[in-house]
């Protein structure tokens, strides 16, 4: 390990999981750390384990082997509620609660913590803010927002309590490609202004160039490469370069559009 | 009388049998959801659990609701006649569509919803109140409205155990074929099922969550209304169930009968003389089968009017005995040694199954016996109630000492339906009672039982010891009523209930009245 202790807020080791009685592994022999601050993007195809990792660190699933250290605590020895609590998480379509308002939906973290109700309110204000949402959104139904709006919301209730750790499991697949762009630039800089940790995964090698602090290559369970976006776009890797070239087309696309244009 | 005569003469009894249906189903239903959704909820964590208790529920819907109300009424505590029993029944019907529902309603539940529920850091009953419940409340309300429509369906039949609600309108509409009685009886219990449907339906959408249309202050409002009206309810129907019960039974008599004409007409003789000696009485009417044995066993009812072949063969089980005296020793010796229950002495008139024919045939035929019909029987049908179909002195028998051959089986219909049956020439030979009152109204003529097979059914009442021994109008009353009505008098009194349509208690009144009987 190069990176000192104190500045790991996730740390696996040599973690193996499988579920109930199956024989192979979803994941096995992770060890890596997630640094403070740091926007660590997990990346790979679908069934290679990354939605598995994400898991591991808020509990909702216990290592078959080894541990995940979050804040140097084995998962395993943390209450899971406080740990969940401490931990924003955000999944596609945003999982929103269907029969809460938007402002229930963002406050529910610290409903459950008990806040004041004046506290919750004005945090709930603060946060439509933060995500770039009018104010008299709160009072709107998940039903009544278009998916890309949904996603604001779903960051928004993530970061409610102001946790030190984001984890974000494909928070952008859903969305239609010009809302996904502009909904990661977004998230960038919030990230980044708000100095959060952050876990994302994604299949999309193009928004794990542009979040991620580093990216972690993930197949069949293992992590094969962990760079900076720099030394992932100049692996010599074999299924690294799988993902660089899929990068080439697309833009080949856009010179000609541009052309046109 | 039409229809609309009819609602206007008798909506007052119309509107207690309708609040007597309404109870019933409604603290049956309250009593469902309160069990059914906690094993609903129970089932959603515990899977293991969840085949073999669904299955059970499963079973219990399958059971006919008379069978099923037969089963209750041996059992203590939960059994017996009257509402507990059609309570506990109508239970357990409505169990499955609840229990099912509140199953299928959370196990329904979006996985990314729960996933981010659980991801947010609730805990189980968080995620069970805050999410899964409120998301699966209009799927649970569907299975309570289920439940609901088929618990007015069911509750019908409640009043073969005595337990009141429209069914006494159906049942009685039945036998004396008044459509009129099975209009307001069917009618008024198809739109109360179409109400609660609608009702429920209404909240059903309420608790919808897809719909864009949903307001937090409205299902507020809705919910808070909805639990006070049933609190309301709830209170009301404990206080209405319990108040038959909570009367002191010192000085009280509980009459019971069968469900029949003659029976109900002799009850409520006996239920005048006493109340005509000050005595209160409670009235346990029309109770189907031999309930009405079970519950004097079992001192539900203190007394009601049996006929001694019944007691002879169908509850001691004796092989068929054509001799009167015989028959009545047997029957009260048995009775006070085996039951520690009082026979009264004999009414005077005898009711035995009685071979009837259409009164056209009868005379193109020159039938007089059942042995003259004998030639005719292979080209004719027959009808019998079920009870004759089976008993030992019932068909089997018959068809053997006369060597009666009908051109198909016999068809086996509700007793009362069969007068009709036989009148409309869909049936060519029925056995009817002996006292049927529309016996002559409907040209029908009886053949005489020149075998002599038919034992004679003398009536009589079958009481408790200790009720007898405690009220001494009782022993006056019986005693005065013994040998007192004649075959023709009660044929009379069948006739006014069954074809004149009128109610027994005004009719026994006359009869009381006239026949000068204190």
């Amino acid at each position: 390990m190069d990176e000192p202790p104190h500045n790991a807020l996730v740390e696996f080791r040599d973690v193996s999981f499988q579920h109930g009685n199956t024989s192979t592994p979803v994941i096995s022999h992770l060890t890596f750390t997630v640094r403070q601050g740091e926007t660590l993007v997990l990346l790979g195809k679908s069934g290679c384990g990354k939605t598995t990792t994400l898991k591991l660190i808020n509990r909702l699933f216990l290592p078959t082997f080894g541990q995940v250290l979050v804040k140097g605590k084995p998962t395993s020895d943390w209450d899971p509620i406080r740990l969940r609590r401490e931990t924003g998480y955000v999944i596609q379509e945003g999982g929103l609660f269907p029969h809460f308002t938007v402002g229930r939906n963002i406050g529910l973290v610290p409903v459950l913590e008990k806040w004041p109700a004046s506290r919750t309110e004005s945090r709930v204000n603060e946060l439509l803010e933060m995500v770039g949402l009018p104010g008299d959104f709160s009072t709107r139904y998940p039903a009544e927002l278009s998916g890309g709006q949904r996603q604001r919301v779903g960051v928004a209730r993530a970061l409610a309590a102001d946790p030190p750790l984001l984890l974000l499991d494909e928070p952008f697949g859903a969305l239609d490609p010009l809302t996904r762009a502009g909904l990661q630039r977004e998230f960038a800089a919030l990230a980044k202004e708000l100095n959060k940790t952050v876990v994302l995964v994604t299949h999309d090698v193009r928004e794990a160039l542009l979040l991620g602090s580093r990216i972690g290559l993930m197949d069949q369970g293992q992590l094969i490469l962990l760079e900076t976006p720099d030394a992932f776009l100049s692996s010599k890797d074999e299924r690294a370069l799988a993902y660089i070239e899929t990068l080439e087309f697309p833009a080949v696309v856009s010179e000609q559009e541009d052309a046109r244009a | 009388m039409n229809f609309w005569q009819f609602l206007q003469q008798n909506w007052p009894e119309l509107l207690v049998h309708v609040r007597d249906h309404f109870y019933l189903v409604l603290v049956s239903i309250l009593i469902a959801i309160a069990i059914g959704i906690p094993a609903g909820i129970l089932l959603t964590r515990k899977q293991s659990l969840r085949g073999p208790v669904l299955g059970l529920a499963n079973i219990m819907q399958t059971i006919p609701s008379l069978a099923l109300f037969g089963f209750l009424i041996p059992l203590p505590f939960i059994g017996g006649i009257g509402a507990r029993t059609a309570v506990v029944a109508l239970v357990l019907y409505s169990l499955l569509p609840i229990i099912r529902n509140t199953v299928t309603g959370i196990l329904g539940v979006d996985a990314n919803v729960r996933e981010a529920a659980v991801a947010m850091g609730m805990t189980d009953t968080q995620i069970l109140r805050q999410v899964e419940l409120p998301l699966a409340m209009s799927v649970i309300v569907t299975g309570v409205r289920v439940a609901m429509v088929i618990a007015i369906g069911v509750t019908t039949i409640a009043a073969a155990v005595g337990a009141g609600g429209l069914g006494v309108y159906i049942f009685r509409g039945l036998r004396q074929y008044d459509n009129n009685l099975l209009l307001a009886g069917a009618g008024a219990a198809a739109l109360m099922a179409l109400g609660a449907d609608f009702i429920l339906g209404f909240f059903e959408r309420r608790f919808a969550v897809t719909s864009r249309s949903t307001q937090t202050k409205g299902r507020r409002t809705v919910v808070w209304l909805a639990t006070a009206a049933l609190v309301v309810f709830v209170i009301a129907g404990f206080f209405y169930l319990n108040a038959g019960n909570a009367s002191d039974a010192a000085s009280r008599v509980v009459v019971g009968s069968k469900d029949f004409t003659e029976s109900v007409i002799l009850a409520e003789i006996m239920a005048q003389m006493l109340e005509q000696r000050g005595v209160s009485v409670e009235r346990t009417f029309e109770l189907g089968g031999n309930l009405p044995h079970d519950a004097v066993l079992a001192g539900k009812i203190d007394i009601y009017p049996e006929y001694t072949g019944t007691a002879y063969t169908a509850i001691l089980r004796y092989p068929v005995n054509t001799d009167p005296a015989i028959v009545f020793n047997q029957v009260k010796k048995d009775y006070d040694e085996k039951f520690n229950l009082v026979v009264t002495e004999p009414l005077g008139f005898e009711n035995t199954f009685a071979i009837l024919v259409r009164g056209v045939d009868a005379r193109r035929l020159k039938l007089k016996t059942v042995s003259d019909a004998i030639p005719h029987a292979a080209n004719w049908r027959a009808g019998f109630g079920q009870d004759f179909m089976t008993r030992d002195d019932g068909y089997p028998g018959f068809s053997k000492r006369y060597s009666l051959q009908f051109a198909q089986r016999p068809s086996e219909m509700d007793l009362s339906l069969t007068y009709i049956a036989l009148q409309a020439g869909q049936v060519d030979l029925i056995a009817g009672n002996s006292t049927e009152g529309r016996i002559a109204a409907l040209d029908l003529v009886q053949l005489e039982d020149d075998r002599r097979y038919f034992p004679p059914y003398e009536a009589v009442y079958i009481g408790r010891r200790d009720t007898i021994d405690r009220v001494a109008a009782l022993r006056e009353a019986q005693s005065t009523l013994a040998g007192a009505i004649t075959t023709d008098e009660m044929r009379q009194l069948n006739y006014e209930v069954d074809a004149n349509k009128r109610s027994p208690a005004e009719v026994v009144r006359e009869w009381l009245a006239h026949k000068g009987t204190k």
